[in-house]
């Protein structure tokens, strides 16, 4: 019986049986009353917007796409996409100058590098904080991530005749955070992955993977870089490469929202794209051998990002934390950080991205470990501005745990 | 990826059988495709006798109280229906009546609560009803919102306000002996219940509200949260599109989103769960399971798994994966050795170990008792 898989539609939307489980883990409805909920806005919504367009609502734009409503459908509805498809389509709206500048975060990184020292300390004012409150809507709670000069790419290409020296190559997407603002997380990749015998190498010209062009409404742009990116990858793939990443959103977008949401094939590429620590728990379980510190102690709680656990990629991480000898593991509840990426930057939703987030801090406080484990940079800026705990990437943490 | 035993299914079944793994110091992984059906629990675990020994640890390791007391319970328009074991928070009465006052309470603006149906019901059964409803600031931003007023989002901010609501009701209550409540108090704090009846000169008794199920989504939580603190792998929202089969056998499975990294195990546990879950799949030809294939017997004409009359049981609801006496999984008229099958989507097929929840957790017990002999073979 084929024929309804010929017949499913885009969102797989007919599937939603209104039994509203999504309604009961979206993280937006439980603190802003003006979010019609994922079910409204996705699977409800889209049967009227189908008949006539008239029935778009602006609320929509309250979605964080953080996808819970996806991993928490038992029928396969990918309700986020639905509401994220339906921004793109019908919202005519030009986004604002503030949404443009959250969502250029390529663009930031390659102006404010040459003189990052001077707008780490510009952004780190109370005065700059209150104007931009005041002018551009930014919340003045928030604390700018700092850039970084020089980025990693640069690190990387001077230490290029050693790196090709090892046996096996990947190339590494970085993503705009390790190059501009946290090249150190890139430096551990490259200690863990020598350490597997491992060389790592640049892309051809990466660019941002557009997520935040995706939710902040310039979606022809997101899509300029999706195709940018997936010739990119290609690349890569054609010369027998696969591709690791330290970001779960990047990797999570180029995989699964590429095509989705922007209608960029990336069938070709999808494949060998993957996080680094899968790629490195895999290496370990065909026999790869990592040599540990034996003094290593630390008391670990992990925090998987929204879109982690939509990629279902978690559990890599969870394991390669647990396998390090002296870790003392947590796992967190599942909820999310309410950050969102650009959201939480965003001075009308400050609140809500703190309200949403109460549950995860408040268990890391009774936790109270040494140091949380997350895989998403976005996520870190929020927990460690909301509870005063570190957070490191799981591929830090290896690099922290191994022998010199 | 390499595990002693791996379990497909999330829910009822899928939990108790990870953590009576688990608690064995196996080391198992759970794959649910989305949240299960406990997300429509009634609280209560229907025909099941007094609950087994072991369940009744696993579950209050886990901070789940139970109660058992034969009778009956409260169902949401006012009827009542057989019930013997349940969660604390679901009451048991000898007989369809518990007062002669009733106060029914609800929540302005909540409409998923029948109070109408309720007095009728209740009224039948010789009870005198008022109904009331309260309004708290706290609810003034759910109720911009009516379509999201739901039993989990009050619940929500219910456990914030609870000793409120015991003020509230305490100024309504005039002679009646019984306060019924909506189910909509404690998600996060399962102590809020019995908070509020010993707060209310009254009995009180909470009513089934329509979905989700604020004491089955508990009860889902705390069952996992348990598991993985046991150190078990929960991977939600993850789908088994697969599973290879060597000589009667099955060697590992492979999920949506792993793809192509196979998940090992030396046994498997099917606890898919029912129609809705996607543990049976039915078409206009027949009806099957889809990760295995495995045997169902169904009646050959469609016109035959149902009954005309709605209320009627179903025989649909009968048709389920078929096993043999250690649950093992039948597949093509042979049981597979390392296969074992739990839960709803053993439809009505193995009426000894009860029906509904009650059958999910009987199943699941057994199923993971076998898993053990098997390993220590």
């Amino acid at each position: 019986m084929k024929l309804q898989e010929y017949t499913r539609s885009k969102g797989n939307f007919e599937e939603c049986m209104k039994c509203t489980v999504c309604t009961a883990y979206c993280p937006v409805l439980q603190v802003n009353p003006l979010y019609p909920g994922p079910k409204q806005a996705g699977p409800d919504g889209e049967r009227l917007r189908l008949k006539d367009p008239y029935f778009f609502s602006n609320t929509l734009k309250y979605c964080m796409n953080c996808k819970r409503c996806e991993v928490a459908c038992p029928s396969g509805v990918n309700v986020a996409d639905l509401i994220q498809a339906a921004r793109i389509k019908y919202d005519k709206s030009k986004p604002k100058l503030r949404d443009r500048i959250l969502a250029s975060t390529d663009l930031m990184g390659t102006l404010t590098r040459p003189v990052a020292p001077i707008v780490n300390a510009v952004t780190g004012l109370g005065i700059t904080k209150t104007v931009l409150d005041a002018t551009l809507k930014i919340d003045r709670h928030r604390t700018f991530p700092k850039y970084s000069s020089p980025g990693f790419e640069i690190w990387l290409r001077s230490h290029k005749r050693e790196q090709a020296a090892f046996p096996e190559q990947v190339a590494y997407f970085h993503g705009c955070y390790v190059n501009y603002n946290y090249p150190q997380l890139g430096k551990d990749l490259v200690k863990v992955l020598n350490a597997l015998g491992v060389g790592v190498q640049l892309l051809d010209n990466e660019k941002c993977c557009g997520i935040a062009m995706i939710t902040n409404g310039m979606s022809e742009s997101a899509r300029k870089h999706a195709v940018h990116n997936v010739a990119a990858l290609q690349k890569a793939v054609d010369k027998g490469l696969k591709v690791v990443t330290t970001s779960s959103t990047c990797t999570f977008t180029m995989r699964d929202e590429y095509p989705h949401l922007l209608d960029v094939d990336n069938s070709a590429v999808k494949d060998s794209l993957l996080m680094a620590t899968r790629f490195i728990y895999e290496k370990l379980e065909k026999g790869a051998k990592l040599n540990f510190k034996s003094d290593f102690h630390k008391k670990i709680a992990y925090h998987t990002p929204c879109h982690l656990e939509k990629l279902g990629w978690g559990v890599f991480s969870e394991k390669l934390l647990k396998m390090i000898p002296g870790v003392e593991f947590t796992m967190l509840d599942s909820n999310c950080c309410g950050i969102a990426g650009t959201y939480g930057f965003k001075k009308e939703n400050y609140e809500a991205s703190q309200a949403i987030g109460q549950a995860l801090f408040s268990q890391i406080k009774t936790v109270n470990p040494d140091v949380v484990a997350c895989d998403c940079e976005t996520c870190k800026w929020q927990i460690e501005m909301s509870t005063g705990y570190t957070v490191m990437n799981p591929i830090s943490i290896l690099a922290q745990a191994l022998e010199d | 990826m390499k595990f002693d035993s791996v379990i497909i299914g999330g829910g009822l079944a899928g939990l108790t059988a990870g953590l009576k793994l688990q608690s064995a110091g196996k080391q198992t992984a759970i794959i649910s495709t989305g949240q299960s059906a406990l997300h429509f629990f009634s609280g209560s675990f229907e025909s099941l006798q007094e609950a087994p020994e072991e369940m009744k640890q696993l579950f209050s390791q886990a901070g789940i109280r139970l109660h058992y007391s034969p009778g009956v319970r409260l169902m949401p328009l006012g009827t009542f229906r057989e019930a013997a074991l349940s969660l604390e928070d679901i009451d048991l009465f000898p007989k369809a009546s518990f007062g002669k006052k009733v106060l029914i309470v609800n929540l302005l603006g909540y409409h998923d609560f029948f109070s109408s149906f309720l007095a009728q019901g209740l009224e039948k059964e010789g009870m005198e009803c008022r109904i009331r409803f309260i309004n708290l600031p706290e609810m003034e931003k759910l109720q911009l919102s009516p379509s999201e007023m739901r039993a989990v989002q009050i619940a929500r901010i219910m456990d914030r306000i609870w000793e409120k609501v015991i003020q509230e009701i305490r100024l309504l209550l005039k002679d009646e002996d019984t306060v019924v409540l909506p189910q909509v108090f404690g998600l996060q704090d399962a102590s809020v219940p019995s908070r509020i009846r010993q707060g209310i000169p009254a009995r009180v008794v909470f009513a089934g509200t329509l979905p989700p199920s604020v004491p089955g989504i508990r009860t889902q939580m705390l069952l996992k949260k348990r598991y993985q603190l046991l150190g078990g792998t929960f991977l939600m929202g993850d789908k088994v599109d697969k599973a290879h089969l060597h000589e009667g056998r099955v060697h590992s499975v492979v999920t949506q989103n792993l793809d192509n990294h196979y998940i090992e195990a030396q046994n498997f546990l099917l606890a898919s769960g029912s129609y809705f879950s996607k543990g049976l799949s039915s078409n206009p030809f027949g009806i099957s399971e889809p990760v295995f294939g495995l045997d169902i017997d169904f009646a050959a004409e469609r016109g035959n798994w149902y009954s005309p009359s709605f209320a009627d049981d179903q025989p649909y609801m009968a048709y389920g994966v078929k096993t043999d006496e250690n649950l093992h999984a039948i597949k093509d008229g042979k049981a597979l050795e390392n296969l074992y099958v739990a839960g709803a989507v053993l439809g009505k097929t193995r009426p000894e170990f009860g029906t509904a929840a009650g059958m999910a957790v009987r199943s699941a017990l057994a199923a993971a008792d076998n898993i053990l002999k098997a390993s220590e073979l």
